[in-house]
């Protein structure tokens, strides 16, 4: 990243190759994570547990439950969540031109926020929760993008960012007009709790639930990763060389909100991820999205992973991942800012 | 021209009406504030929730209107013309939707908050003070406390009888389960999670208000955590390692779904059934607010820590607490829904 780690250099001029060295260091980190927690496990119990599993022999007490039902859905739930959110808000930085982007430019967080508090308020049980978050983040984005194609004349983007911002702070309105209307004692810390984002309900279900969304929402931004580099040139361009940009867009559009909604509806919101990995992603590989959307997302499955771990071993009571993403996030991003130019364009 | 007999005997009794009008007295609060309140109190605004419970249980007569309206469910456990009062909003606490209008409107001769004695509460209470002119008590609402609390109110309100025997019987509750505890060393008391949220995962960490109770009904809180206060998230895997013996929750989905989840199946309280599920008519049992709605809760709570020794008959105990604090005799049916519900069947309503 700076100027000395000329290995990362190095790597950078060879694509695969640190594709392959980012890959790496997130299985040795998905390892390191598995082996830590509040419930001690030793790596030998580890290697009986696993085996015990392979061979389908009785688990032998807690150890079993903690490592399979607990933190092994957690630490995969970190990886996706981590990567869903990087590689959409890599999609969108491209897609807008802008490198301010986040996947929740246009509501999918705060809609699936709001969708979440309604499941609180009526008190579904989880998965009506999640379901609702889920719809609901879909449902913003669905409308944002609807009330911006029947405006017509004007720069289609800028009109789709306003339409987000407008719909997104309704929907921060709702929010808080039903903090105000949920029971303070029972209801009002679960909404709090969930706006903060945490892994710590994370159960295998849910983690086998969201990821063929994640990838079903991954497809056509692979599928199409050369031409969503060509709609970073702007619109007229683009139409010279062959690519229809209104339907490029909306198709990009619905993939990364795809991917966003699914893993926001189990995990919280969780911000800043999807802002500051794209960036430290361009800084190594450069702008082309085909190669920025999967060095983005091992980046952003290994840093959250990393937070989470920390999150959920620092101190006895955790701290919600959303709170220290922003904090580590936001000094980082400054620096970011503060250091100047990148390989934008 | 009037006989001056008749002129004396007026002007006596205007001075007799300007004195009742001014007459005062001055009273002490828990913050240790002076305030000067009428002699006769008729209208009392309570603050917030658990305000309108310490007031309701107290002098019912003298509300002007609750916090939030009564629920349906709730409905039938609290006594007749004060289910009916109107919805006022409250003034202090998490999201005070109270309008100072509204509250001045209803005219009410004293202003209650009871709660926690902290420099934002107190400030609160005098800027409200000066702003309505109308007298801010304010009164601790520590567990600990609860027969001071019952006798000041008693005391400021002049129901200095109901006060009395109200408080006797909360020192009666604590003093029986204060016996029990002691005989029992600390390692030996039970080991007890309270389980909040849809999930179970949000608890209160020992010295918070929410789980006070635990340490009160003569259990341990297994969720510690040095210098934090109030409501946390654990996660699964601390919750396996802490593995309490007993879990409390009042929220039915949790309810309903902790014996047939995988996760909690190997905990110690799942694997001996000992879950156990607060009612929350007309006010929760263990918490929701957290005022004196508790004392039957506490009463129960002891009874499930400590079976051979304070297990006691639950639907005379609730009887009679509902009889004394809640001006309601539950028909049998209420009674027994009340009974049922603590042992794990909500009625299937909200």
């Amino acid at each position: 990243m700076v100027e000395g780690t000329g290995t990362v250099r190095a790597l950078a001029a060879r694509p695969l190759s640190l594709l392959g060295a980012l890959a790496v260091a997130l299985a040795v980190l998905v390892f390191a994570a598995a082996m830590v927690g509040a419930f001690p496990v030793s790596f030998g119990e580890m290697l009986a547990a696993v085996w015990r599993k392979l061979t389908g022999a009785p688990p032998i007490g807690q150890i079993d439950t903690v490592l399979f039902e607990v933190r092994l859905p957690r630490v995969f739930a970190a990886v996706l969540v981590g990567a869903a959110l990087a590689g959409a808000g890599a999609a969108y930085q491209t897609l807008f031109r802008n490198p301010l982007v986040s996947p929740d430019i246009l509501g999918v967080s705060t809609g699936a926020g709001l969708g979440a508090v309604l499941g609180i308020f009526l008190s579904l049980p989880v998965v009506g929760i999640q379901l609702t978050a889920f719809a609901m983040g879909l449902a913003t984005v669905g409308l944002v993008y609807a009330i911006a194609s029947t405006v017509h004349g004007r720069e289609p983007i800028l009109v789709l960012v306003l339409a987000g911002v407008v719909v997104g702070s309704l929907a921060g309105a709702a929010i808080s007009l039903m903090k105000i209307l949920a029971d303070p004692y029972d209801q009002l810390p679960a909404i709090v709790f969930w706006l903060l984002g945490s892994f710590s309900a994370i159960r295998k279900g849910e983690v086998w639930a969201a990821a063929p969304l994640v990838a079903l929402g991954l497809v056509p931004l692979l599928l199409l990763r050369w031409r969503i580099n060509v709609l970073s040139l702007g619109d007229e361009e683009a139409k010279a060389l062959g690519v229809e940009a209104g339907r490029l867009r909306l198709a990009v559009v619905t993939a990364a909100t795809l991917m966003t909604a699914s893993v926001v509806a189990i995990s919280g919101v969780i911000g800043w991820v999807g802002l500051v990995i794209p960036h430290i992603a361009r800084m190594l590989v450069g702008p082309s999205f085909d190669r920025l959307l999967p060095t983005a997302m091992l980046i952003g499955a290994g840093y959250l992973l990393l937070v989470d771990t920390i999150a959920r071993t620092m101190a006895a009571i955790e701290v919600p991942i959303g709170i220290l993403t922003a904090i580590i996030g936001a000094p980082f991003f400054l620096w970011l800012l503060a250091r100047g130019r990148e390989g934008w364009s | 021209m009037m006989r001056p007999i008749l002129r004396v005997a007026l002007v006596v009794a205007l001075a007799l009406a300007a004195a009742a009008e001014t007459s005062a007295r001055t009273v002490t609060d828990s913050a240790g504030r002076k305030v000067e309140v009428p002699d006769r109190i008729d209208k009392v605004f309570a603050a917030g929730p658990p305000a309108s419970i310490l007031l309701y249980m107290v002098a019912p007569q003298k509300m002007t209107g609750w916090p939030n309206p009564p629920t349906a469910e709730e409905r039938p456990y609290i006594a007749a013309p004060y289910r009916d009062l109107p919805a006022l909003g409250r003034l202090t606490g998490r999201g005070g939707t109270a309008n100072l209008e509204v509250v001045i409107r209803s005219k009410p001769d004293l202003i209650l908050d009871f709660g926690a004695v902290r420099d934002t509460y107190i400030s609160l209470a005098d800027n409200v003070q000066e702003q309505t002119k109308i007298p801010y008590v304010l009164i601790d609402g520590r567990f600990e406390a609860t027969p001071a609390a019952i006798r000041l109110l008693g005391d400021v309100l002049g129901v200095r009888e109901t006060a009395e025997k109200q408080a006797k019987y909360v020192e009666g509750v604590f003093a029986e389960i204060d016996a029990v505890v002691k005989a029992t060393p600390p390692e030996k008391r039970p080991r007890v999670y309270l389980a909040r949220g849809p999930d179970g995962l949000e608890t209160g960490v020992v010295g918070s208000i929410n789980t006070e109770i635990i340490e009160r009904a003569g259990g341990r809180n297994v969720a510690q955590a040095a210098g934090q206060r109030g409501l946390v998230r654990m996660s699964m895997e601390q919750v396996i390692v802490a593995d309490p013996e007993i879990v409390v929750t009042w929220d039915r989905n949790f309810f309903d779904r902790v014996f047939k989840d995988p996760l909690w199946a190997g905990i110690k309280a799942v694997r001996e059934k000992r879950v156990y599920l607060s009612p929350t008519a007309p006010f929760g049992w263990i918490d929701r607010p957290p005022s004196l709605n508790r004392v039957i809760g506490l009463k129960w709570l002891a009874g499930l820590f400590y079976p051979d020794k304070l297990g006691g008959d639950l639907r005379e105990t609730t009887r009679a607490f509902y009889r004394l604090f809640y001006y309601v005799d539950p028909s049998d049916t209420e009674l027994e829904l009340l009974i049922a519900w603590s042992k794990g069947q909500a009625p299937s309503g909200r």
